[in-house]
């Protein structure tokens, strides 16, 4: 990890990997796409609507997995001050805003049909979307920090500090057992049936390389950036 | 109540959202790219 938070090490890894993960995830979240809607059953329970699970599932995954990147990123740039950690918070926020916000609407698509109702003030859907005006927050902070000229302390503080949501989403459905259904997929295995649950896999990597590879290009563009800037500014000193 | 005006919505939105992100990402990595190199150049 230490010694990929070095710019230039970092851009001789990125360059080529970025081009990869688009293609990776393409062809497997195309595939799983394609699969989910093709080659699967419908549910017994909700008939066709089920297939919108491929999409809503690694949505939620990529919508509270950035906002553990940035919590990952605040830790490393408060404790060993790395120069690429700021730089990765700003570039995992809006991938991860845009995820969470197609977690909500998927889901709420989902729901209408489902549960007859597009919203519900239920613990999951709610802290959801608490976890999606995190990101509009982290995104406005870290660019006014970083307009000002700021290091990114104070946008690392609310990244950690935001990262109390994570667990909340997470045993939402535990703590209240409202209209959201309780977990059906962990670490030890499934409840969804084999029939409905392979598309799943395609596209939860699928969508995760195409994610990686927007923080990736994002980070890029920052630090070129950067590096247009530092150089104005000399020349206008000189 | 027919399923399917959901189902492709959702997906419509998916991929969409997904497709507008890459598409942002790349293009303003590309431009920063493009003004970084042109600036060592001088």
């Amino acid at each position: 990890m230490h010694a990929f938070a070095n710019p230039t090490r970092f851009l001789r890894l990125a360059r080529p990997a970025t081009g990869w993960l688009l293609a990776i995830g393409a062809v497997l979240a195309g595939a799983g796409m394609v699969a989910g809607l093709t080659l699967t059953p419908p549910d017994y329970l909700q008939g066709e609507t089920v297939r919108i699970l491929y999409i809503h599932v690694p949505a939620a995954w990529l919508g509270m997995a950035g906002w553990m990147g940035i919590a990952a990123a605040s830790f490393s740039q408060i404790v060993w001050r790395h120069p690429l950690a700021a730089v990765a918070g700003r570039a995992v926020a809006p991938a991860g805003a845009v995820f969470a916000f197609v977690c909500l609407v998927s889901g709420s698509i989902w729901g209408r049909p489902t549960w007859g109702t597009w919203w519900e003030w239920d613990g999951r859907l709610t802290s959801m979307l608490i976890l999606f005006f995190l990101y509009l927050g982290y995104i406005a902070l870290a660019a006014a920090e970083r307009e000002r000229g700021g290091e990114g302390r104070i946008a690392a503080i609310f990244g950690l500090i935001g990262a109390i949501n994570l667990p909340v989403i997470h045993y939402s459905v535990l703590w209240w057992r409202t209209l959201h259904q309780g977990q059906s997929i962990s670490l030890t295995g499934s409840t969804i049936a084999p029939a409905l649950l392979w598309p799943l896999p395609l596209t939860m990597l699928g969508f995760t390389a195409l994610f990686v590879a927007a923080v990736l290009m994002l980070m890029r563009k920052d630090l070129a950036e950067g590096k247009v800037e530092a150089r104005l500014r000399r020349a206008a000193r000189s | 109540m027919n399923p399917w005006p959901f189902v492709i919505a959702a997906y419509a939105v998916t991929i969409g959202a997904t497709g507008a992100l890459i598409g942002w990402a790349y293009a303003g990595m590309r431009r920063a790219e493009t003004a970084a190199d042109e600036l060592n150049r001088q």
